[in-house]
């Protein structure tokens, strides 16, 4: 199914949730809707689903303007954060409400049940309650349930936000190889770069209530078109500077200097700023500019090490494979990839 | 003290409670015990169970139309009147718990306010209105009555009950292909089904409890068993063991009701915000 989103805006109250907005979902593709909480994915996923009306714009679905089109009648699975069932029904029954509501007959349920539910593992959990369910299993359910009905559009907003670390690794594996050849476009709206990237398909990156950026995942996260993007795109955040290019030096707000490189040295003089992953940024013994910071705090997740320290007026963030001999409150010798940056002007603009 | 050592600690304990309900049941122990006595042995003297046992009052109460109409009277508007109240309080409540519009709040609060003034303040003006508009003596009047503080308490009590069922599950009702009253009557509602009993039973309690409008509002035809039963004394002079039976079977409905929603009781006191 195409979707397609035309200049639409959604306020409440005088209060603007969803600037103007167009967006034109990749077909039979897994669309990941990228965001920090309150961006607005959830409001952009209700408005595709006809749970929420544009205040203006409108809706297309195939092509044809569903926006005065209730949700009921728009072909669409929507799939929740929280674990969302019906209580006083089994999972069978849960799984095959909207088969139910469509009339189908007795032994087609059973069948597109009996499929839904093996899909998801829950075949022995036909005949229990949602609430005698684990987190997961209940999860699974109403995913169950968005799938049974092959809708031509599927809406999953963060479906994996509220499970344990390894529940949510299985399901994610699996999701795109459930999607996959059911040819529905699928929506995934998550917080989580790292979900985005495992995920792979195309990615809007969400912003206050904006689509900063949309395209094929790796490639929106290798070149984003501005600094809101590349902010969204980034975990740990990425870190920003301001910047001042002046003949063949760059110099940051701190004092920072050196000689420009690559795409940056063919930028006219002018203020611009200054971004670089965390990534990019190592203890010493990589490669870059080396400077000195000292450590303000110390993390280690996964096996991967965090550092945030303090650079002129700002605070970096730098991360790196392994377990380091940071100290807290003592500084530390790190190098910064320049040639890995990107460069935004006053507008938040890519320029190099 | 030494010679109260002889019984265990618990005793002691368990004694408080003990006492304090058989403080609490003893007026309804006098009124069952009245109810089997004769009017001479009420008025004779001082005696906790009944010298000769009859039951000669219920049986009054049971054969005689101008008795037991009252019961049947009585029945009908509260059923009414619990009935009126769901009806109107479920799309009222739905509407405070799912939709934000102007004034929802103060509107919620007004409705609550209807409960501050006394019934009597409303006795004179339904009085005349129900007998210029012909409803008068019939049960219907005081059941409209009654939903004077029956709609805003049930529409609190289910509010709160609704507002802990997220607003998601309606979404995902329609986003299956649910139409609204389909989803409200075979998911919505059997999710708040505690609630509506809840909601059920206070209406009928106080539709049941309430004497004041019933009795202005009503004169022969639809003449509730609180106003026969509060008249003292008849064309055959004091009836005490008559009156009493009336009271014991005044009571019967009330315990009934209460016993199905005895899980929910709490919950329902505090208007479903548990």
């Amino acid at each position: 199914m195409t979707v397609e989103l035309r200049a639409v805006t959604r306020s409440v109250g005088g209060e603007v949730h969803i600037h103007e907005t167009s967006l034109a979902l990749k077909p039979g593709g897994f669309n990941i809707l990228l965001g920090a909480t309150g961006a607005g994915k959830t409001t952009l996923m209700k408005l595709m689903a006809g749970l929420d009306r544009p205040t203006t714009g409108r809706v297309f679905m195939d092509g044809r303007d569903v926006t005065d089109v209730a949700p009921q009648k728009r072909g669409v699975s929507f799939v929740h954060q929280f674990f969302i069932n019906y209580p006083t029904m089994s999972v069978f029954d849960n799984i095959a409400s909207p088969l139910r509501v469509a009339g189908l007959s007795k032994a087609d349920i059973e069948t597109r049940v009996g499929r839904a539910a093996e899909i998801l593992r829950l075949t022995p959990m036909l005949k229990r309650r949602p609430a005698e369910l684990s987190g997961g299993q209940q999860q699974r359910t109403a995913i169950a349930r968005a799938i049974v009905k092959d809708a031509g559009l599927v809406l999953l907003d963060e479906p994996l936000a509220n499970l344990d670390y390894k529940l949510r690794e299985e399901l994610r594996d699996q999701l795109p190889a459930i999607f996959a050849d059911r040819g529905a476009t699928v929506v995934y709206a998550t917080s989580e770069p790292s979900e985005a990237l495992l995920l792979g398909g195309h990615t809007a990156t969400v912003d206050a209530g904006r689509i900063t950026q949309f395209g094929p995942t790796p490639q929106v996260y290798r070149d984003p078109g501005n600094l809101a993007t590349a902010g969204v795109f980034s975990d740990p955040p990425i870190n920003v500077a301001a910047a001042v290019k002046s003949g063949d030096r760059v110099t940051l707000d701190g004092g920072l200097t050196w000689s420009a490189e690559g795409a940056a040295a063919r930028l006219p003089d002018g203020r611009y700023h200054f971004a670089i992953r965390p990534h990019h940024v190592s203890p010493e013994g990589g490669t870059g500019v080396p400077v000195t910071g000292q450590v303000l705090i110390t993390e280690l997740s996964g096996s991967e090490s965090v550092a945030h320290f303090a650079l002129g007026p700002a605070t970096w963030v730098a991360q790196s494979p392994g377990v380091h001999p940071w100290r807290v409150g003592e500084p530390h010798a790190f190098r910064i990839d320049t040639a890995r940056g990107f460069w935004f002007d006053d507008n938040g603009r890519r320029v190099a | 003290m030494d010679g109260l050592r002889f019984l265990p600690r618990r005793f002691w304990i368990a004694l408080i409670p003990i006492l304090y309900i058989a403080f609490l049941l003893l007026p309804i122990w006098w009124l069952i015990s009245m109810s089997f006595k004769t009017t001479n042995e009420i008025l004779g003297g001082f005696s906790l169970f009944p010298q000769t046992w009859t039951i000669e009052n219920y049986m009054v109460i049971f054969t005689d139309p101008t008795w037991y109409s009252g019961y049947i009277n009585s029945i009908t508007y509260v059923v009414l009147n619990t009935v009126l109240s769901l009806a109107v309080a479920l799309p009222a409540a739905y509407a405070f718990s799912r939709y934000r519009f102007t004034g929802d709040k103060h509107l919620f609060f007004w409705l609550l306010t209807n409960r501050m003034a006394p019934p009597a303040v409303f006795a004179l003006p339904f009085f005349q209105l129900y007998s210029a508009v012909g409803l008068f003596d019939t049960p219907l009047a005081v059941a409209l009555a009654h939903c004077l503080f029956n709609i805003p308490l049930a529409v609190w009590i289910l509010e709160g009950f609704m507002s802990s069922v997220p607003k998601e599950l309606d979404e995902t009702a329609y986003v299956d292909g649910y139409s609204f009253p389909r989803f409200f009557v075979t998911i919505f509602l059997p999710n708040i089904k505690a609630g509506v009993g809840v909601a059920a039973f206070f209406c009928f309690m106080f539709s049941w409890v309430e004497m004041l409008l019933a009795k202005t509002l009503t004169a022969v035809h639809a003449k509730p068993i609180v106003a026969t039963m509060t008249r003292t004394a008849s064309t055959s002079g004091y009836e005490l063991g008559l009156l009493a039976a009336a009271g014991v079977l005044t009571i019967i409905p009330g315990a009934i009701v209460i016993w199905f929603v005895r899980n929910y009781i709490a919950k329902g006191f505090a208007l479903g915000r548990v």
